[in-house]
């Protein structure tokens, strides 16, 4: 067992550690900091020590599998509808990077029938791939959790990866939890950041968390191999294409029948929208103030000018003037365009948690107090309906539309 | 039919703030709730059971003051819960936390059903759901909107998913695991009854040995990952720029720097 130590004779009673715990473990007693059943021995507490009073004591884990048998970064190549997501190529650029720190290749790992891999597997050498690990199956035509979680736990199996990387949207999610649990390693999920320690040559993997109020960086023990993330889209810009790259293809079969797949896919009904949130570069938003179903034409009008996606806060979707799937923030969706317009929304720390990564934020609201001007990057203190029909009006002009 | 659901007690991160001045969290005050994507699990395993009959087994991992949220969930009716804590489970990360879960539910045994919230806001992982039904061996069926028919006979369930680009609709067999979105229901609020029936009731605790844990598995011993640092996240640019005058002047001024950004094609 870990153990977190506070040595009480050179704790001054100073409080430094007790806000620096994002778990809420340490409390005062009779003078000095007593922790409690709360601590994760994450050590956030021992750095902000004046005088150096806590320490953690940590279980050495040795090293019990040869981590020379694990090599290459691997970037899982997730594809939907025809169309390999955006997200995967930007793996394989950071890929690269993690790659070259580690002194190894960057490579593929492709899952799909004969007609989909044939396709994307030259665009991922295209990207960047110097190989491509290829499971071809009909199994594979469309995302399943068992075909594709066998799929990859072969390969990852048989050809030993040192990191996997896959991109943080609902499939790779779904996906990857079920992988690393199988092969019993670490999967840090939603990362924002990766690097590789220039020491020890372990993955730094740093993700957000409560709702973006705090990151942690994460690392493996050196006894679970390989290293798994999940990787915010968006985060990483796309790498250039070019196709004139070659890359080695190694091709494996699926050793499965479709009895062994306990579930079957019966229908998919497409969304509404012709532009979808998560790949949406500008999304134009509502909230309390848009105050009915029909505030948001005027957000939906400057989204059809800009090609934006409509979003929602939680007060908008809760009242029943927009569907759930529009709503941004913590127990919607997590959102990072270019530009994020909020129109009528105050920015609840909620809301902040689903879009305050977005590169430009605008924000229009009556209130000039609201706590959504200190997150934008341009205010406008006015009222939706005055400002938004002159905004649209304007961008209709420039834009010739 | 029997339904477990998996929670888990969250700080109120409406409460959550940072300090300005230290850039830390501000963790005075601030109150611990039910994760609120569990809150839809639990009332759709409710609702189950209004319609199928059957039990609910409401299962949390944490801390001794995690029973709160076992007490609000037997308020809104929840048959039978359990509290899983051991000093053995501290510093669990997903892996060795969907260990434990999927022992205890082993325990319970004779589930037709597992239901947790897509996420809990407080690690944001959604790991713990596939993770689950992977160490049980059932088939996972996350993001779930809606479950639209069960079949006790036939051993069979079909959901739709909510996904980033519409909704999947699922067939599959049971028992299987589902992580439910907040769009699936509307949780209910307990009855005053229910509330004095929960404040008297007595909850059991489940240790590691309780459920069979291999202690290699649990805790820091059996967690892969390690959280090396903890830090504030890089506040954005400054403070923005407030734009001031007429509609008229702000309007096209606003446009321009849009404009500028090249972003709008």
């Amino acid at each position: 067992m870990a153990r977190l130590l506070i040595d009480k004779d050179t704790c001054t009673g100073c409080e430094s550690c007790i806000p620096a715990c994002p778990f809420g473990a340490l409390s005062m007693k009779e003078g000095v900091a007593v922790v409690d059943e709360k601590c994760t021995f994450c050590g956030a507490c021992v750095d902000v020590c004046p005088v150096r009073a806590i320490t953690l004591e940590k279980e050495e884990k040795a090293a019990t599998i040869d981590l020379s048998a694990y090599k290459d970064v691997w970037i899982f190549i997730e594809h939907e509808f025809g169309k390999v997501s955006n997200v995967s190529f930007e793996l394989l650029g950071e890929g690269r990077k993690l790659a070259d720190a580690v002194g190894s290749k960057l490579c593929g790992m492709l899952l799909g029938d004969k007609e989909s891999v044939d396709q994307f597997a030259k665009e991922a050498i295209a990207y960047g791939a110097e190989k491509v690990y290829v499971m071809e199956s009909p199994l594979l035509k469309q995302y399943r959790t068992d075909s594709y979680a066998r799929a990859a736990v072969d390969l990852i199996r048989k050809y030993k990866p040192e990191i996997v990387l896959f991109g943080a949207t609902t499939q790779g999610r779904d996906f990857a939890g079920t992988v690393a649990t199988t092969l019993e390693t670490g999967l840090t999920a939603d990362c924002t950041g990766l690097d590789i320690d220039p020491e020890t040559k372990y993955l730094r993997q740093t993700r957000p968390a409560f709702g973006g109020n705090i990151m942690a960086t994460i690392l493996d023990y050196p006894n679970y191999r390989p290293q798994m993330a999940t990787v915010r889209p968006k985060v990483f810009s796309m790498p250039p294409r070019d196709d004139s790259r070659k890359g080695e293809i190694i091709r494996e079969t699926l050793q499965m029948t479709e009895d062994q797949v306990r579930t079957t896919i019966l229908e998919f009904i497409k969304g509404a929208e012709t532009v979808n949130l998560v790949d949406a570069e500008i999304i134009v938003s509502g909230g309390r103030g848009v105050g009915g179903p029909d505030g948001f034409k005027p957000i939906r009008e400057l989204a059809g000018v800009l090609n934006a996606a409509v979003g929602a806060s939680r007060a908008a979707v809760d009242s029943g003037w927009i569907p759930y799937e529009h709503q941004v923030g913590q127990t919607g969706r997590t959102v990072r365009p270019k530009i994020y317009i909020a129109c009528g929304i105050s920015g609840s720390i909620q809301h902040q948690a689903g879009m305050k990564t977005s590169d430009i934020i605008v924000a229009i609201n009556k209130d000039p107090e609201a706590p959504i001007f200190k997150i934008a990057t341009y205010g406008v203190v006015g009222d939706l309906f005055t400002v938004l029909p002159l905004l649209t009006q304007e961008f209709k002009k420039r834009l010739g539309r | 039919m029997k339904i477990a659901v998996c929670i888990k007690q969250v700080p109120d991160t409406t409460d959550v703030k940072i300090d300005p001045k230290t850039n830390t969290l501000i963790r005075e005050g601030v109150t611990s709730i039910c994760n609120p994507f569990d809150e839809y699990a639990i009332e759709e395993a409710l609702l189950l059971r209004e319609k199928h009959g059957g039990e609910v087994h409401v299962i949390t991992m944490g801390p001794p003051q995690a029973i709160e949220v076992l007490k609000n969930a037997l308020a809104v009716g929840a048959d039978r819960v359990y509290l899983v804590s051991d000093k053995a489970f501290a510093g669990s990360d997903t892996l060795a936390t969907a260990y434990a879960l999927s022992k205890t539910i082993q325990k319970i045994g004779e589930v037709d059903l597992v239901i947790c919230g897509k996420q809990a806001i407080d690690g944001d992982t959604a790991q713990v759901g596939p993770g689950v039904a992977t160490r049980l061996g059932i088939p996972q069926l996350t993001y779930v909107s809606k479950i639209r028919e069960i079949n006790l006979e036939k051993k069979k369930i079909i959901v739709e998913r909510l996904l980033e680009h519409g909704r999947e609709v699922v067939e599959s067999s049971l028992p299987a695991l589902l992580t439910v979105v907040k769009d699936i229901n509307e949780p209910r609020l307990p009855s005053l009854l229910g509330i004095k029936k929960a404040a008297k009731a007595q909850i059991p605790t489940l240790t590691a040995k309780d459920i069979g844990a291999d202690e290699n598995r649990i805790g820091l011993k059996g967690s892969p990952t390690w959280v090396v640092k903890v830090f504030s996240p890089e506040a954005r640019g400054g403070s923005g720029e407030m734009l001031k005058g007429e509609l008229t002047e702000i309007v096209p001024l606003l446009v321009n720097k849009l404009m500028d950004t090249k972003f709008i094609k």
